[in-house]
């Protein structure tokens, strides 16, 4: 997707930009956060309001610091005049800058978009966050300067604030789209000569161009990421994405590194995935995660609003998932910037089962000989297969040079090779499955949507719904759209194009009929192209609108016109909800929680209108007045938790910037206040009513903690588990709610733009499949931590520190909604996930964040013959947490194939799990358990017998199905013996709950690690086949079968099941392991519970590490590790995990086959 | 002419039968309400449409769920209607709709709190297109079922 050099036509520029030193430099221009000088006067208006004092309403029991507040005050809404009296400093100079010399018709286009923008930002003074008149706010020593030649809109980058030393209150311009071409002296000199190369006319890959920008420097904190401006802004007068490419010809780097890296990222512009993997190369791994989130954070947000700067946006701390792959198919530029995957491939052997290799010595049939985990099967060993064993690097030239709608013949065969898994025991490929190359011309590949974000269970659409239904396999889609992106083209331009009749916005996969006119990919209608469109701010030449970065991405982000918008953007508000009964004081999650909010405070996503409140509640209410101009916070209790109402409505959400000594005095006495407390009730339903009409104005997120059954007032819940049911084989009762009336308070919330996300650290039952749906259908998220308490439970007390870490500062957008559109003839019937399905193709998101993931199903509804190509858009349409409007727009192009060969051939077998076990959730709520355990099993007979009557010609007894879905039938066992639709094993109501909704909302590599966890083994970890980052070596092990006959007594197994590490040691694993990695003497001196890696000095010990840092890079959340002993108890929790095993209740998979034969042969 | 216990029933059945029809017109519409948001696709995305939108179809789902009750009840009572009346062909006729309301009404989803048109999930295309398609069905059925009674209405009462 991000355009490769090659796509271009322009070569890179050699130069080589010194990418290191921008790494190094972030240091230096961190200032340290003062914003204080600046917070001031926001919201000056609340003091007035302070004065009309007011009655409280009689029925309301105040205690004795509750005077002053002015209860019914119409809340305030923030910076309503303020803005327009303070007159950003920046604009005039915007105008002036702005005056492209050229006299192409492109320039007149870029102009133009910049007045309009001036327009907007007078007639919305909210949207521009003017400067706060604070005291000493200098203004910018604003220069700006012509940009160069041609630069347009595009071509500019605004200079303007960097100027600001550190020590500057953040004033900011956030005059959305200006660009300035710069000159300005950037406080980080140190970084600014590699970059500030002359403008160059190359046709650069480019998005930079695009550059509409948006600096917000709302406080201090941010200076870190001017110096990203001013990157910017030279690259884009440069015009040369270029200018972040790394060096040609660094190999080794590879995109896996530490979170750190995306640093690196921002400044290198790029489209290209070069230029990510030099962003990755310049982190160190060793960043240690915490550490470097603040200023990602910072940086991430920046970037984000000034977008335009350089294209190349945001990406949060703690990147994404698998940038790896992700580059290796999107960047595309293989020589540059050789993703890992290919590296590897490079140097390790082929995949194994891939490839049968002719050099792996021959694989006997039978149990005796699998203990290698690179089997090459003489079965299938024969002639017509090796050819298909080169390693993979040439596969992917091959198919580049074969490519094209005619096929990748040997992609194509061996995802067909059939495979009897009755005989065939290894089939896992030595690394972690990637998802199957959909089968398209190589131009169409390289700037296809990452399948991270957009992936579809068949690669192959088949052309009508009678073949689909033949292939026996679901079609649907699964969406990460708001996922942490290392690069992302934004695009800031007057008109937004997009096909008159569908709606659908301009992508790559659109054809141009001739300069003037495009035909849309979804509705196939003609339309024209714009004269605006006609400029290519990339190129800056005119006619060449192919050459447009919407064009050349297929994943964008536009930045909204006011069109988009008809109340201001809402500004970040945060409510946090704090159960403080009694149970909770016991679980003691309080402390915890007020530290980490303490330590993140600054990180909060937001600008200098942030709001945030709390609320805690027992049995009564209790709200907190956090007014600026207050000596301490003052608590106001509302006992009438029947008839909730608000005590003070100006008060309680204050903006953040101002009262944050309040908020912070709140966090640091919140814990002792109610140590105390006796009260075992929890209203949580008032609490909840409370929170909804405290955000009903403005929208926002509200976090609620709760550690027990609400059992009083709305919303009040029974015990509805039966503990002797817990391991019933029947059918598990209450996974429905119990009330509907967390649903409609829900949609209510979602109404209002309000989201809640449920923190449920509960030990008993409290009834999360009642409270869950506050969460669903406000689309928020809800997080879990059974048995919770502080001390006897540290490893969840861990969890819950990382999760919230996370939480606090992930980026998060608001009021946003989410469209998907399909080629006409396709049409999508359900949706999975969080939300609120407001029409048949838009999703309501009251929040969106970047760790959920949707999905959908779709049908065929008429043949799709008549094209060879289908499309499908997401368009994400959202607030930002700086108070932009922008629409984050994923294309992703597969082919249509009318043989049903060709079908499985692109059958994506994670994918198709994944939906699956969405569509059993389903079925288990709405019909039974066992009607959802009997599907998945009939989803795998169905398969297999589809696959024997239709596809397979060989006679072969036994179950046959094609290599692409060869481990179909053990991930759908592995999903039998989860939480979530397990029977015959304990399992506690609430996990199983749980397990449940983190299968509707998980992404999918997520998913299919905590369904099929990875299993490596650590001990004899040689560096063959070892990537190469920076200066660490990362061994890649082999991925093992989840089977205990794949461990052995003197090794040592990790364990990867996405949130938590295992790292089992066997009774005779070497000592020298266990002394290099874990700094035990010997096997007995391992502690019981022990849960991290020491840092040793040990190069077994720094290869561990390495591996272990490498694999967390890639998620979200940080994982825990857990070393288990053979002979410790905890081993059942590393041996449930073992999927292939028989268990107590649940078979092994060899008899998991039998069973499917049986259903067959019926 | 005799005005038999079956001639009322039909006369009976004849005006509820339009007031059926009515519902299922009314079914129709809303439904097509729910689908139809679209009057201008920017306005669609913008959160001040959303709150109005929700409670739009919150509004609808109420009021369809209402329906239910009232017609489910009266098409019972046509068949209770017609097994006193001994009229076995036109109990025959209505017996499989009886069954499917039966069927519709108590395989509710497990939470039990919505009978079905539930706010959340009535969006879903799948569930959309379903309820559509047995709006129209029942649509064809009440008006053919309408003709009928009125013959045999007047059959009744002209036999003899």
């Amino acid at each position: 997707m991000y355009p490769p050099t090659g796509c271009y036509g322009a070569p890179p520029q050699q130069q080589s930009y010194p990418t290191i030193p921008a790494h190094s430099t972030p240091a230096p221009h961190k200032a340290p956060i003062t914003n204080s000088a600046h917070s001031a006067n926001y919201y000056q208006s609340n003091h007035q309001q302070q004065q009309h004092h007011h009655q409280l309403p009689q029925h309301h029991v105040a205690p004795s610091q509750y005077s002053a507040p002015s209860s019914s005050v119409p809340p305030s809404q923030p910076h309503p005049t303020l803005h327009s009296s303070v007159p950003p400093p920046s604009n005039a100079q915007y105008n002036q800058q702005q005056h492209p010399p050229y006299a192409t018709p492109g320039s007149y286009y870029g102009q133009q978009s910049y007045h309009s923008q001036q327009q907007q930002q007078q007639q919305q003074p909210n949207l521009v966050p003017a400067p706060a008149g604070g005291p000493g706010a200098p203004l910018y020593p604003i220069v700006s300067y012509p940009s160069a030649p041609g630069s347009s809109q595009y071509g500019t980058l605004s200079s303007s604030q960097s100027t600001s030393a550190p020590g500057v209150p953040p004033t900011q311009m956030g005059a959305p789209l200006h660009q300035y071409s710069t000159s300005r002296p950037a406080p980080t000199t140190a970084v600014q000569p590699g970059y500030s190369v002359a403008p160059t006319s190359q046709l650069g890959p480019t998005v930079n161009g695009q550059g509409s920008t948006v600096h917000q420097h709302y406080d201090q904190s941010h200076q870190a990421s001017l110096s990203y401006d001013s990157y910017g802004r030279v690259t884009h007068s440069s015009g040369g994405a270029d200018a972040d490419r790394p060096p040609s010809g660094t190999p080794s780097t590879s995109v896996h590194s530490s979170p750190g890296h995306h640093q690196g990222v921002q400044y290198g512009y790029v489209a290209n995935s070069g230029a990510s993997s030099a962003s990755a190369t310049t982190s160190g791994p060793a960043a240690a995660p915490l550490s470097s989130s603040s200023e990602d954070d910072d940086d991430d947000e920046e970037e984000d609003e000034e977008a335009g700067g350089d294209t190349s946006s945001s990406s949060t701390g703690s990147a994404s998932p698998v940038p790896n792959s992700y580059d290796s198919l999107e960047g595309g530029n293989y020589p540059d910037s050789m993703p890992p995957s290919n590296d590897m491939t490079n140097q390790a052997a082929p995949y194994g089962s891939y490839g049968y290799p002719s050099m792996e010595p021959a694989y006997q049939q039978g149990p005796a000989s699998h203990t290698d985990s690179s089997p090459s099967h003489d079965l299938y060993s024969q002639s017509s297969y090796q050819q298909y064993s080169q390693p993979f690097p040439n596969l992917s030239q091959l198919s580049a040079a074969l490519g094209g709608l005619s096929g990748v013949p040997e992609l194509e065969v061996e995802a067909l090779r059939p495979v009897n898994l009755l005989q065939e025991r290894n089939l896992l490929p030595p690394r972690p499955l990637e998802a199957p190359e959909p089968n398209l011309s190589p131009d169409l590949k390289k700037v296809n949507c990452s399948p991270h974000t957009f992936r579809c269970t068949l690669t192959s659409i088949p052309q009508t719904q009678a073949l689909l239904n033949k292939a026996r396999l679901p079609l649907g889609l699964l969406l990460h759209p708001f996922r942490d992106l290392q690069q992302l083209p934004v695009i800031t331009s007057n008109t937004i194009v997009r096909c008159r009749s569908c709606r659908t916005y301009i992508n790559p996969f659109v054809t141009f009929l001739d300069q003037r006119r495009w035909k849309c990919n979804l509705c196939y209608r003609v339309n024209d192209v714009p004269d605006e469109f006609m400029y290519n701010p990339v190129t800056r030449s005119y006619g060449e609108p192919h050459k447009r970065p919407e064009v050349q991405n297929s994943t964008v982000e536009f930045i909204a016109s006011s069109d988009y918008m008809l109340r201001p953007p809402q500004p970040a508000a945060y409510l946090f909800v704090l159960d403080v009964s009694h149970n909770a004081v016991e679980a003691g999650y309080l402390k915890y929680f007020c530290e980490l909010l303490l330590d993140n405070l600054d990180k909060l996503p937001g600008d200098t209108r942030t709001r945030v409140g709390f609320l805690t509640f027992d049995n009564t209410i209790h709200f907190y007045n956090l007014q600026e101009g207050l000596s301490q916070p003052q608590m106001l209790v509302v006992s009438d938790i029947d008839d909730v109402f608000i005590p003070s409505h100006d008060s309680l959400m204050v903006n953040l910037k101002e009262s944050k000594e309040l908020v912070k005095d709140l966090l640091t006495s919140l814990p002792a206040m109610f140590s105390q407390s006796r009260e075992t009730h929890s209203a949580l339903g008032p609490a909840l009513q409370a929170a909804f009409k405290l955000m009903s104005p403005t929208g926002g997120r509200v976090t609620v903690f709760q550690t027990q059954l609400p059992t009083l007032g709305a919303g009040a819940l029974q015990s509805r588990e039966d503990p002797n049911q817990r391991s019933s084989t029947k059918g598990v009762q209450h996974l429905g709610p119990a009330t509907d009336f967390y649903k409609k308070l829900a949609l209510d919330c979602s109404g209002q733009q309000i989201g809640v996300d449920l923190f449920l650290l509960s030990s008993q039952y409290a009834d999360l499949a009642s409270l869950s749906c506050i969460s669903k259908y406000s689309a928020g998220s809800i997080f879990y931590y059974p048995s919770f308490h502080y001390i006897h439970n540290p490893a969840q007390l861990e969890k819950f520190q990382r999760d919230l870490e996370r939480y606090f500062t992930r980026k998060i957008g608001f009021e946003a909604v989410m469209r998907i559109r399909c080629t006409k003839g396709l049409s999508i019937h359900t949706f999975h996930g969080n939300f609120f399905v407001r029409s048949t193709d838009l999703l309501s998101l009251a929040n969106v964040n970047p760790d959920s993931a949707f999905a959908v199903q779709m049908s065929i509804e008429d043949s799709l013959a008549d094209s060879s190509l289908a499309c499908f858009q997401a368009a994400l349409l959202y607030t930002s947490s700086k108070g932009k409007r922008r629409i984050r727009v994923h294309t992703l192009c597969l082919p249509v194939v009318n043989q049903l060969s060709d079908v499985y051939a692109g059958a994506d077998v994670q994918a198709v799990t994944c939906l699956l076990a969405n569509m059993a959730i389903d079925r288990s709520i709405s019909s039974s358990l066992s009607d959802a355990r009997d599907a998945l099993v009939n989803a795998v007979v169905d398969l297999v017998s589809a696959y024997k009557s239709n596809v397979s010609n060989l006679q072969q007894s036994g179950l046959v199905v094609p290599a692409a879905m060869r481990l179909f039938p053990v991930y759908i066992l592995s999903l039998l013996k989860q939480k979530a639709l397990r029977t015959g094993t304990s399992t506690r109501l609430d996990e199983r709950v749980f397990a449940m909704c983190e299968f509707k909302t998980q992404p999918l590599q997520q998913l299919m690690r905590m369904v099929h966890p990875d299993l490596y083994r650590l001990d004899n970890m040689s560096d063959q086949g070892a990537l190469h980052l920076n200066d660490t070596v990362v061994p890649q092990p082999h991925l093992l079968h989840l089977s205990a006959e794949r461990l052995s007594r003197d090794g040592a197994f990790l364990m990867d099941c996405g949130y938590v590490f295992y790292l089992w040691i066997g009774k005779c694993c070497s000592e020298v392991f266990i002394r290099d990695v874990l700094g035990c003497p010997n096997y007995a001196s391992i502690p019981p519970n022990m849960s991290h890696i020491p840092e040793l000095e040990t190069p077994l010990s720094e290869r561990v590490r390495a591996f272990l840092d490498w694999l967390q890079d890639n998620r979200a959340f940080s994982s825990m590790i857990h070393i288990v002993k053979d002979d410790a108890s905890a081993k059942a929790t590393f041996f449930q995990h073992l999927v292939e095993d028989r268990s107590e209740s649940a078979s092994s998979y060899y008899e998991f086959l039998q069973h499917i034969q049986q259903q067959m042969s019926k | 002419m005799a005005f038999t216990f079956a001639a009322f029933c039909y006369m009976l059945t004849l005006v509820l039968c339009a007031a059926l029809i009515f519902f299922v017109i009314w079914q129709i519409i809303a439904f097509d309400e729910l689908r139809t948001d679209f009057k201008n696709p920017i306005d669609q995305s913008n959160p001040t449409r959303a709150r109005e939108r929700i409670l739009n179809i919150e509004r609808i789902c109420n009021l369809l769920r209402k329906l239910v009750v009232p017609e489910y009840s009266i098409h019972g009572l046509f068949c209770l209607m017609f097994m006193c009346a001994g009229e076995w062909v036109t109990l025959g006729l209505n017996i499989p709709l009886l069954f499917y309301h039966l069927w519709r009404f108590f395989h509710r989803p497990a939470d039990g709190s919505e009978v079905m048109y539930d706010p959340v999930s009535v969006m879903n295309a799948d569930i959309l297109n379903y309820c559509q398609k047995e709006s129209w069905c029942k649509l064809g059925f009440y008006l053919l079922s309408f003709f009928y009674y009125l013959y045999s209405m007047v059959y009744a009462l002209v036999s003899f």
